[in-house]
């Protein structure tokens, strides 16, 4: 009887046992690094706009606080790009002949709207709200990485879901002061060292709180004990330079509330 | 797909036999389901009807799987590569006030019949994308909501909340027409200057205006002026939903024209005569509101009203009240004849008029005569009850103490009241006879809905210039010369009256997206001041009504409110007039050999001016659940008679008129009668609207608008498609509307809700993980005693919540995709059934949920404050979940139903919710995208969610109250007082299942008269 195998089958099947596995996880792996590239991501990559905006001349060099641009971030779900009107309170004055201006010039005069792209572009399936982040104190840093070091704006992170969810499920880590959300550099060694600079416009917490107009005493004050005082924000003096034992400090002022930040509906609906 | 109700071999006469062998009444849904045929099990048995996965509207299966391959492909192909890159356009000047990303409330007005009612349009970066009520409108009055922070929505009808879809529809007539060709306003404005110079001469003789009802103060004003500048000009209105019969009624008890505003919130006893008052009409969502709060059955308030209805036809009305008596017309006019008789009115009709049931008009009598004592008592007569009837109930209601408690009177609200169908007729016979030169239509659409004697068309083509003002490019745009965008309520300036005189503004929520102008735009044309805008006009005419410097503020205040304070027309008193002048003789009973017809107002495009509103076209329509079409309501005992089944089309004659129309077997409607819905067969309503059911208007006639009689019928052997949702998603079990009456409740409530299955001791088994719910848990209560069916909770889910309409095919395959359905038992007889029950059915957000575990890829979790959660952006489809929901409340996207979107379609989406895919799951989300808003506003200020700072949009738009929702772990919520223990007639929907629903149901609570429904007090109605 003749041999249905050759000798040589023998490596062939070996090599495929092992190789095999290897390949599909080889390939799994390429598929899972591709994704996660910055060429899909587009993490770090600038983005053309047709007007190009500095933030690292505006934010380093100008000191120009990010709320004075994104006026809603604190409010709405939605940071806005600026309107023309908002480059042109300045200008109107200053580099009024700039070539690289004239495509705001031009909106300003007809009426016609300036189309930026999307840096950071979320599926539409998602709603993420901007302004209950930043009253916790999640700063702008956070997610958006150094633009004070981007002349043209580019993702810091992927906002992948995985990456959403790292945060959402240890919110206590990523926690400052609400007053230095918007500061690019700072950190808790600086905080406790006093080296931050001056704190930033306290606008949140100095925000007034609605007062309830209900019939009566309002549910017995259960509410009321958890709203942050102004001012009383968070404890100055127990700041300690770590970044563990400060930001549970502030997790706990801020009256967090884990329930339901990792429900499916949190962000989709 | 096998339609159970349209199978022609169903067979009445199993019914009694089957009936006979029931013990204590029986809930069901249907005749078929009565008859427990083949075809019935069958469709129970199958929830995804056979071929409702295939794709059968012109596209082959064939051609449809390579679409679907080449989709998959590109799906795949779509993760390796970067997501296309999307523009963001910020304003260049910034409007204020606005903050992007966060919508905006604006109040203004939407008119029925002329007569306003107040809404809440939510505006989202300059797109109005939904419609609720105003709270401070007296028309549509809001519900308690205990946190005056809270926006404050008020209650609202469907049209009103449908007005959206038609704002944004893509076939709105879009631009000028001359002659059918593409014009413009500004070439119409030349040519209209011209022939003004030609009328000024003849003081505007042969120049004609006909317009619908209106009550626009402003619009009053330019028509007194225009008839100072000329004379010989006229004014004609006609509305085929009209008051007429309300005029002459009151002219005749009164001698003047005085109209009824009902107090139902006063009442205590009522009677209804033919009228559909709780759902149709502008004041529909507040007499509503009013009558559920006389039937708020709660522990510590133990009382309700009682309803009497008689009417020939089964309306929600007629569902709602405790007991009803099912009469053709001309014994409805014999039954209140009678009534005055033995009530003591003088000019009645024989008190013992024969073939009326006697026990029930004397126990009707006495208790509305105990009620008179403290004018509690009321009897209403339908709009369309002949002016006989009225003005016999006017004089009844006098009798009754009614006058000056549950109903007062005043000044008619519209701008100068005429009778309609006279003003139409003079119209047309100054048209045949040539005096008409230029007629200028405004809004009306005669050529559809003119009487069928009145030979509008033929009359019409003898006018040497007809211009046309309209929001469609309808039948009557196409025989005028002339056509003009009508701007649609929402895009344009203007005011209107509410049904008790309150004056309140209309403003535009967007521009006009197809160049449409306003009526009064038109007017100041023909007044010579043609640049003059609507916003002009209107503001000028209230700024000088109001004179002083303060009158911009008032302005200002009047356009936020969303009324004109304190302009609600005062009370008349009013005394009746001698007798004599209604005293005639009683109609004669009409012989068997024909039939009385009656038409009816439809309770979805009203009189067909929304036929191509596909949200209310798709709507279930109550009772009958009958989607995209109109039908003669027939009784089954006449069917049988007549040897008629579901679907088979007869023929209607009346002299020269006539009909053809498919008839619908209707339990509960008197015998020997016919009932039409009015607004259908529109010839030229668009792609939506056009072919839509048969019109009944060419059965109609001008002196007899609503009643016909000595109709003749004959078969035409065709058979029409007629589309029910009522047998689509069937629940298994029973028990599902548990019903007692008031006596019941006060002597043993817990055996209304006390269920054959259920186990009353002990802990049942469940094979889910015991978990505690903590912190804020949303739950629901739907109060089935206060619910009277209206639909407006469906269209406003439809409207949050970006729903797709699927096509009367598409239903037929049992895949409409509303995530709340409004179900409809009949009890006991399949003839006369003693009661008729409404359910609306949601997702129930069960804590131990079926659908979750069976759910292959997590694409249906549970969240932590208690939702059963649906992730569409997870879910690939299999559908699994749906199957083992027991509450058939899944809605699976067979088809790309939001796909083509028209571009205007795509404005009107809400942007806090998911457009869906095809293949995707969805269902109710107790408005999610709401919860989580209050959730993060109460997070970024530290706190917890008020009480009444989730308001979901089917509550929001509940005229009657009936759903509340809020969290059920604090007890002093206000869905906390609506559900076990606080009231011991809730229960959960199949709760014997362990599925623990959030939502429960408070039971239906009859307040039956002991002389008319002998029971012993203990629960003798309570379903076991």
């Amino acid at each position: 009887m003749a041999r249905i195998f050759s000798p040589g089958i023998n490596t062939i099947a070996r090599t495929t046992a092992f190789g095999l596995p290897v390949l599909v996880m080889l390939v799994f792996g390429a598929v899972r690094g591709w994704q996660d590239s910055s060429y899909i991501t587009g993490v770090g990559r600038a983005v053309n706009q047709p007007v190009p905006f500095s933030h690292q001349h505006h934010v380093a060099g100008l000191g120009i606080d990010c709320r004075f641009c994104h006026t809603s971030v604190e409010d709405s779900s939605f940071a806005n790009v600026p309107a023309t009107e908002t480059c042109m309170q300045c200008h109107s004055q200053i580099w009024t002949n700039a070539e690289m201006l004239e495509p705001v010039r031009e909106s300003f005069r007809t009426g016609k709207r300036i189309e930026w792209t999307r840096v950071h572009d979320l599926p539409d399936f998602v709603y993420f709200d901007h302004s209950v982040h930043v009253a916790k104190g999640v700063a702008c840093v956070t997610c958006h990485g150094q633009v004070d070091q981007m002349p043209m704006m580019a993702k810091a992170s992927s906002l992948y879901m995985q990456w959403c969810l790292e945060c959402h499920r240890h919110p206590e880590v990523n926690l400052r002061p609400t007053d230095r959300v918007n500061d690019m550099a700072w950190n808790w060694q600086k905080e406790a060292q006093g080296s931050a600079g001056p704190p930033g416009i306290q606008s949140i917490n100095t925000k007034v709180v609605p007062q309830l107009r209900v019939q009566g005493a309002p549910q017995a004050g259960a509410f009321q004990s958890g709203v942050v005082q102004p001012g009383a924000a968070y404890p100055n003096a127990a700041y300690q330079g770590t970044a563990a034992v400060d930001s549970q400090a502030l997790f706990d002022a801020y009256r967090i509330r884990t329930q339901g930040i990792t429900n499916c509906s949190a962000c989709h609906r | 797909m096998k339609m159970p109700m349209k199978s022609p071999e169903f067979d009445m006469s199993g019914l009694g036999q089957r009936l006979a062998g029931q013990q204590g009444p029986e809930l069901w849904r249907s005749l078929e389901q009565l008859a427990d045929t083949p075809a019935f099990r069958e469709a129970v048995d199958n929830e995804f009807a056979a071929g409702a996965p295939e794709w059968n509207d012109g596209l082959s299966r064939r051609r449809f799987l390579q679409l679907m391959a080449a989709s998959l492909a590109l799906a795949g192909l779509h993760g390796c590569t970067r997501p296309a890159e999307e523009k963001i356009v910020p304003y260049v000047n910034q409007p204020q006030g606005m903050t992007p990303g966060k919508p905006l409330y604006y109040a203004s007005t939407h008119t029925l019949g002329g007569l306003g009612r107040g809404i809440l349009v939510e505006q989202n970066m300059g797109r109005p994308t939904k419609v609720d009520g105003n709270d401070l409108h007296p028309a549509t009055p809001g519900f308690d909501n205990p946190l005056p922070t809270a926006m404050r929505f008020g209650a609202a009808d469907i049209i009103a909340l449908a007005s959206i879809l038609s704002l944004y529809d893509p076939e709105r007539s879009q631009t000028v027409k001359r002659v059918g060709r593409v014009s413009s306003w500004e070439t119409f404005a030349l040519s209209m200057e011209e022939e003004l110079a030609r009328l000024t001469p003849r003081q505007g003789e042969g120049l004609r205006i006909l317009t619908e009802a209106t009550s626009s103060p402003t619009l009053a004003d330019q028509f007194n002026r225009l008839k100072v500048k000329f004379p010989a000009a006229q004014w004609h209105q006609y509305e085929p939903v009209n008051q007429d019969m309300v005029r002459a009624g009151a002219m005749l008890a009164f001698g003047q024209d005085v109209r009824p505003i009902y107090h139902f919130d006063k009442t205590v006893v009522v009677l209804v005569l033919e009228s559909d008052f709780l759902i149709i009409g502008p004041a529909a969502v507040r007499y509503a509101h009013d009558f559920a709060w006389q039937r708020r059955v709660r522990t510590d308030r133990p009382t309700m009203s009682r309803l009497y209805a008689v009417e020939s036809n089964l309306t929600s009305t007629g569902s709602v009240a405790d007991h009803r008596l099912a009469l053709k017309p001309s014994d409805i006019e014999r039954f209140v004849g009678a009534l005055a008789a033995k009530l003591g009115v003088s000019g009645g009709g024989a008190a013992d008029a024969q073939g009326l049931d006697a026990d029930w008009l004397a126990a009707v009598a006495e208790d509305l005569q105990a009620a008179a004592g403290n004018a509690t008592a009321l009897v209403v007569a339908g709009e369309s009850a002949s002016p006989r009837v009225q003005a016999l109930t006017h004089a009844i209601n006098v009798k009754l103490n009614a006058v000056g408690s549950t109903v007062t009177f005043i000044e008619p609200v519209h701008a100068f009241p005429v009778e309609h169908a006279e003003s139409l007729t003079q119209l047309v016979a100054d048209m045949q006879a040539g005096q008409v030169s230029t007629l200028i239509v405004i809004g009306a659409n005669p050529l559809h809905n003119a009487p069928g004697d009145i030979d509008f068309a033929g009359a019409l083509k003898k006018v040497p210039l007809r211009v046309h003002m309209g929001l469609y490019e309808d039948e009557t745009a196409f025989q005028s010369h002339w056509h003009i965008p009508l701007a649609h309520e929402l895009e344009t300036w203007g005011d209107a009256r509410a049904f008790d005189g309150t004056v309140s503004l209309i403003q535009p929520m967007i521009a006009p997206l197809y160049q449409g102008r306003s009526p009064h735009e038109l007017l100041a044309l023909l007044l010579g001041d043609g640049r003059r805008s609507s916003q002009r006009v209107v503001k000028d005419f209230w700024l000088k009504r109001w004179g002083g410097v303060d009158s911009e503020i008032a302005w200002r205040k009047a356009l936020h409110d969303g009324v004109i304070e304190n302009s609600a027309a005062e009370v008349r008193q009013v005394t009746l007039a001698p007798v004599g002048a209604w005293a005639a003789a009683d109609p004669k009973p009409t012989g068997s050999d024909t039939l009385e017809v009656s038409f009816q107002v439809d309770t979805a495009v009203y009189d067909g001016r929304y036929a191509n509103n596909a949200w209310l076209q798709e709507l279930p329509r109550p009772v009958t659940k009958l989607v995209w079409d109109n039908a003669a309501h027939i009784s089954p005992a006449t069917a049988a008679r007549l040897g008629l089944v579901n679907g088979e089309v007869m023929h209607l004659s009346a002299g020269t008129r006539g009909v053809d129309a498919p008839v619908w077997i209707t339990p509960g409607h008197a015998d020997d009668c016919v009932t039409l819905p009015l607004g259908y067969g529109r010839t030229r309503a668009g792609e939506v609207g056009t072919g839509v059911g048969f019109n009944a208007y060419l059965l109609r006639s001008a002196t007899s608008p609503w009643h016909e009689s000595g109709v003749t019928w004959r078969k035409t052997g065709l058979n029409h498609k007629l589309v029910t949702t009522q047998m689509h998603h069937s629940m298994e079990g029973r028990g599902f509307v548990r019903t007692g009456t008031l006596l019941d409740f006060i002597h043993d409530p817990e055996h209304i809700t006390a269920h054959g299955h259920q186990k009353k001791n002990g802990v049942p088994l469940t094979l889910y993980e015991p978990f505690t719910y903590e912190g804020t848990q949303w739950g629901m209560s739907i109060d089935l005693t206060s619910c009277v069916g209206c639909n407006a909770c469906v269209i406003a889910c439809q409207s949050e919540n970006n729903i797709p309409v699927v096509g009367k095919e598409q239903v037929s395959n049992g895949r409409e995709m509303q995530w709340m359905r409004i179900d409809h038992y009949f009890e006991g007889d399949a003839h006369q059934p003693d009661a008729s029950h409404v359910q609306p059915v949601a997702c129930m957000h069960c804590e131990s949920a079926p659908c979750e575990v069976v759910c292959p890829v997590g694409a249906t979790t549970h969240s932590d404050d208690g939702l059963n959660e649906m992730t569409y952006n997870r879910c690939v489809g299999t559908r699994y979940c749906s199957n083992n929901c027991p509450y058939k409340v899944r809605r699976f996207n067979f088809l790309e139903y939001q796909r083509p979107m028209a571009p205007s379609l795509e404005l009107m989406q809400n942007p806090q919710v998911t457009v869906r895919q095809r293949g995707v799951m969805e269902k109710c989300t107790y408005c999610v995208q709401r919860i989580r808003r209050a959730d993060i506003d109460a997070r970024t200020d530290s706190r917890e969610i008020y009480d009444g700072e989730v308001v979901t949009a089917c509550q929001a738009s509940c005229p009657t109250q009936a759903i509340v929702f809020g969290n059920i772990n604090d007890p002093a919520s206000r869905v906390s007082q609506e559900k076990a223990p606080k009231q011991p007639h809730a229960y959960g929907l199949l709760s014997e299942l362990n599925t623990k629903p959030r939502t429960t149901y408070l039971a239906r609570i009859r307040n039956l008269n002991p002389k008319l429904a002998p029971q012993s007090p203990a629960g003798g109605a309570a379903q076991h």
